[in-house]
């Protein structure tokens, strides 16, 4: 097939992409004119603070000895993020979640491409509020914990609805100084 | 053969306010348009209560307070962050995409005839609502025309399942009863002129205008509808417009919250909007050679002293410069400014517009691309791309409008910006 040659020579980073999000879509053997557009969506948004990638100066005179030692520079984006389509912030407000590690004032990076399971932290919509929880869901028993023992955990009956809204994959605070 | 379907968000605008506010679920919630006017979005409770769209906020109080329905003021920072993120996910079921509005696309389905397209069409859906939160609605069909037909079909339950329709699988029996039932207005393209005159012909219902024989309609209408008529029939006329062709006019206007009086207030606004234009225009690499400047009051307050007026003027030479249109712009206030009348909108039309290359340099100007205007717009669009629209203008313009549109009841930017970000509760 025409198409998967095309392909093979953009190396390995195609296949990780398509496998990353688990696509059912053919391919129907594009052009090579029509690989990008397909492809970059997985970051549609280059990242807004890109390190100073160029710091080593041309010179005329002797080479730069670090200058093949260079790698990529670092982006915060890609750390915290992994499916930048999915992903909102939000922070918070409150105690309950300390056990976990998630404090006053935290910005929670939540993904909504990730299926909620038993045991995930989760931005959940109950009663008309938002919460983060985490989120139990055993032989029956729907429940959100709390991550802090003077909180109850709140049992899901029949007649409360839930909404899990997406799962917590991790957070960020800045401090003034 | 051709493939589309169209990706349509159901309820765009209400939807997207459902998604960060719990308290909205399961209410009947509408959206207004610009200073808060009329209904341009409603939430299915709402249209389950019949509220008519369009149909101004003001004279719907009593049946608001009745039902409890929920009036917001349009908040386009969220739908276009949000409009962004679903085509990015389409993105990743087809090469090809047109974005047609803030809620519809267009995706080429060439090639993925061996597919089963229903399942595609869910599985399109699902990865929308899972990843963005959104729901919506799949039509497919031979044509774009057939697609949009789909959509309605799809998005009202009259035909496929689980808001997908495929008409490509449908028995044709089963087609022609179903477009014998549903009015010819609904086709894409035919608007309310065109229904009338169909209407008068006869021809009222969708299958009636397929039937219909395309160059007759040709001789009495245009070739425009011929084509409609086509593409009911599946024949493909329509391609996709993945890339949206330069704007060959730019025209920015908006209504003013209050009443402006003087002539400092409009040309504050019209320095305003020319501004705006003119970023526009740049951001295309164009430039422009000719702007026309309207002035309108309250029309819908027949009570009040009417006058609305507008002025053409064309420049001795091309320019994206926003000091020069704002000055050609002022002066063209001035032709038509008059005193004592109460304005509620203005507008600034940019048109005559060139990309930059194709226009012919003057005997005595420097080559367009090199001149010291070039640098100044382009370092003032930096400045304004990083510290926000209006940090550095042109002193026409000045940083206080009082005459800004009217959000009151707009929801936080929840995508946007740092400080308006939906807080979470722990507890």
């Amino acid at each position: 097939m025409s198409g998967m040659d095309d392909l093979k020579g953009f190396g390995l980073k195609i296949l990780v992409i398509h496998t990353a999000f688990k696509l059912t879509m053919p391919r129907p053997s594009p052009g090579p004119a029509d690989l990008p557009d397909g492809l970059l969506t997985a970051r549609p948004v280059p990242p807004a603070l890109p390190l100073p990638f160029d710091t080593v100066k041309v010179s005329a005179g002797f080479p730069s000895p670090a200058a093949d030692y260079e790698e990529k520079t670092l982006d915060i984006n890609e750390y915290l993020i992994r499916n930048p389509v999915s992903t909102f912030f939000f922070p918070v407000q409150g105690e309950s979640m300390q056990g976990a590690e998630i404090f006053d004032g935290d910005v929670l990076v939540v993904d909504r491409s990730i299926k909620a399971r038993h045991g995930h932290i989760v931005v959940a919509f109950v009663n008309g509020e938002r919460l983060v929880k985490r989120l139990h869901h055993r032989n029956g028993r729907v429940a959100l914990l709390a991550e802090n023992p003077i909180y109850k955990p709140l049992e899901i009956h029949e007649g409360l609805e839930l909404t899990v809204w997406g799962v917590v994959i991790g957070k960020f605070k800045r401090f003034a100084v | 053969m051709p493939i589309f379907a169209l990706y349509d968000i159901n309820n765009c605008y209400a939807s997207a306010e459902k998604l960060f506010s719990p308290k909205l679920k399961d209410r009947p919630v509408v959206v207004l348009s610009s200073n808060d006017g009329c209904v341009v979005a409603r939430s299915a409770e709402a249209k389950a209560l019949k509220v008519p769209m369009g149909i101004p906020w003001f004279k719907m109080l009593d049946l608001a307070r009745q039902h409890g329905i929920v009036a917001l003021s349009s908040n386009y920072e969220l739908y276009g962050d949000l409009s962004n993120r679903v085509v990015s996910v389409l993105r990743q079921f087809t090469p090809h995409l047109e974005v047609y509005s803030i809620d519809e696309s267009f995706l080429s389905l060439d090639g993925f005839s061996h597919l089963d397209l229903e399942d595609y069409g869910r599985a399109i859906r699902e990865q929308v609502l899972q990843w963005v939160g959104l729901p919506g609605c799949v039509g497919i069909g031979l044509s774009k025309t057939q697609a949009k037909l789909a959509n309605f079909l799809a998005k009202k339950g009259l035909a496929g399942s689980d808001g997908v329709c495929n008409l490509l699988s449908m028995p044709s029996s089963l087609l022609d009863d179903l477009l014998g039932r549903i009015e010819v207005a609904e086709v894409w393209g035919v608007g309310r002129k065109i229904d009338a005159q169909l209407q008068s012909m006869g021809i009222t219902t969708v299958k009636d205008l397929r039937d219909a024989d395309p160059s007759m309609i040709r001789q009495r209408f245009s070739v425009v509808l011929e084509r409609t008529v086509r593409e009911l029939n599946g024949v493909s006329c329509l391609e996709l417009e993945e890339f949206a062709p330069d704007k060959k006019q730019i025209m920015v206007s908006r209504s003013f919250g209050q009443y402006a009086y003087s002539f400092s207030e409009l040309s504050d606004a019209v320095a305003t909007y020319t501004s705006r234009a003119a970023e526009k225009l740049r951001s295309q690499d164009s430039m422009a050679t000719a702007l026309l400047v309207f002035i309108e009051t309250n029309y819908f307050r027949q009570d009040e002293p009417q006058y609305h007026n507008s002025f053409r003027l064309t420049f001795p030479e091309a320019t994206s410069d926003t000091r020069e249109l704002v000055q050609y712009a002022l002066e063209a206030l001035r032709r038509i400014y008059r005193r004592g009348y109460g304005f509620k909108k203005c507008g600034v039309m940019l048109t005559e517009i060139r990309p930059k290359e194709a226009v012919q340099a003057s005997l005595f100007s420097p080559a367009p691309g090199e001149s010291r205007s070039d640098k100044i717009m382009s370092l003032m669009d930096d400045i304004n791309g990083k510290w926000g629209r209006g940090a550095i203008r042109v002193a026409a313009v000045s940083a206080e409008h009082p005459w800004a549109m009217r959000r009151e009841r707009k929801s936080p930017n929840y995508t946007t910006r740092w400080d308006e970000l939906p807080v979470v509760l722990a507890k």
